[in-house]
């Protein structure tokens, strides 16, 4: 059964960023050298005073425009288990196995898409093992089959959202 | 350098880096480490791939980036290395991977994602991707997301 509805897509408004806000935000995706002072190193690069980048950064924090500044660990370094799986659900029966999948600790994401396949979530566990237990359990909590699709090879992307 | 300290390294930075003059220092306090300690322990991290980046994790829908599409690929797999690596080369292309296929159901081995700021624009930039890289032979999909059901900041490596 092909459940795919077509939904106009909203138009995107970029909100409004401040000259400062923007190349903040550009600047920083590109990441923080590691030196003691590291945010006035980056403040030298764009001009501005130490103090006017923290209160830019705590002030988008705060808007949550970001949702973290620092690292991000790598799950699958970490000797965790991550993997992208998918499910396909009922359009009826859609909110019922989305709320049933959420409660698992281990989904990170977990996305409507337009496709059979309409149910996408990334899933994280501790243990490599853990993704395969995760993966029953919710194939018997939901009486849906789940399809893993975990990562094989990954291609390097320059990963930046302009404002 | 203590393992316990390490440890509680590795959760204080889970939390962010602090926003103040001496990041490192700062953490070097809350850890019982010294400031060259944490330095060199990051720095180590990051060359093993454990931190595969240090800076701004982006909502990217906070930033108005709202067409979230999947674009999967089926690619024979002699190819899919090059392709791969083609497509991660486009400026637009967020995420891109190599992933089993699930025949007879999911015959598509390369996954891409692409954040774009409209539908239509994300269309055209598949269709340009598709020009530029030669890729008129290999059958794709498309898959935008229409909900998002749960997006959790996280310890992890954001995948959207």
């Amino acid at each position: 059964m092909s459940a795919t509805i077509e939904r106009p897509c909203r138009e995107a408004q970029q909100p409004g960023f401040t000259d400062l806000e923007k190349a903040v935000i550009n600047r920083l995706q590109h990441g923080l050298p590691l030196v003691a002072s590291p945010y006035l190193a980056v403040a030298e690069e764009l001009g501005i005073s130490e103090q006017a980048l923290l209160d830019t950064l705590e002030k988008l924090l705060e808007e949550r425009v970001f949702t973290r500044f620092g690292p991000m660990f790598n799950a699958g370094e970490m000797g965790g288990g991550l993997t992208l799986a998918a499910m396909r659900v009922a359009e009826w029966d859609f909110d019922r196995v989305a709320s049933q999948v959420n409660a698992f600790e281990e989904v990170a994401h977990n996305y409507r898409r337009e496709h059979e396949l309409n149910m996408w979530f990334v899933l994280a566990t501790e243990t490599g093992e853990g993704i395969a237990e995760v993966i029953e359990q919710i194939e018997a909590r939901t009486g849906y089959p789940v399809y893993n699709m975990p990562k094989e090879e990954e291609f390097h992307v320059r990963l930046h959202f302009s404002v | 350098m203590s393992a316990w300290g390490l440890l509680r390294l590795r959760q204080q930075l889970e939390h962010g880096l602090p926003l103040t003059t001496r990041p490192w220092q700062t953490l070097a306090e809350q850890t019982g480490l010294t400031e060259q300690e944490v330095m060199t322990a990051v720095d180590q991290w990051q060359a093993q791939g454990l931190i595969k980046r240090l800076g701004l994790v982006v909502r990217h829908r906070t930033l108005g980036y709202t067409a979230n599409a999947m674009v999967v690929w089926d690619v024979p797999d002699r190819w899919v290395t090059s392709v791969g690596e083609a497509i991660a080369g486009a400026p637009f292309v967020t995420l891109c991977y190599q992933r089993p296929r699930r025949l007879p159901d999911w015959p598509y081995n390369l996954f891409c994602m692409i954040h774009g700021v409209d539908r239509n624009r994300v269309l055209s930039q598949i269709d340009s991707l598709i020009a530029d890289k030669h890729l008129q032979d290999f059958p794709h999909t498309v898959l935008f997301s229409t909900k998002a059901y749960r997006q959790r900041g996280g310890r992890y490596v954001s995948h959207d």
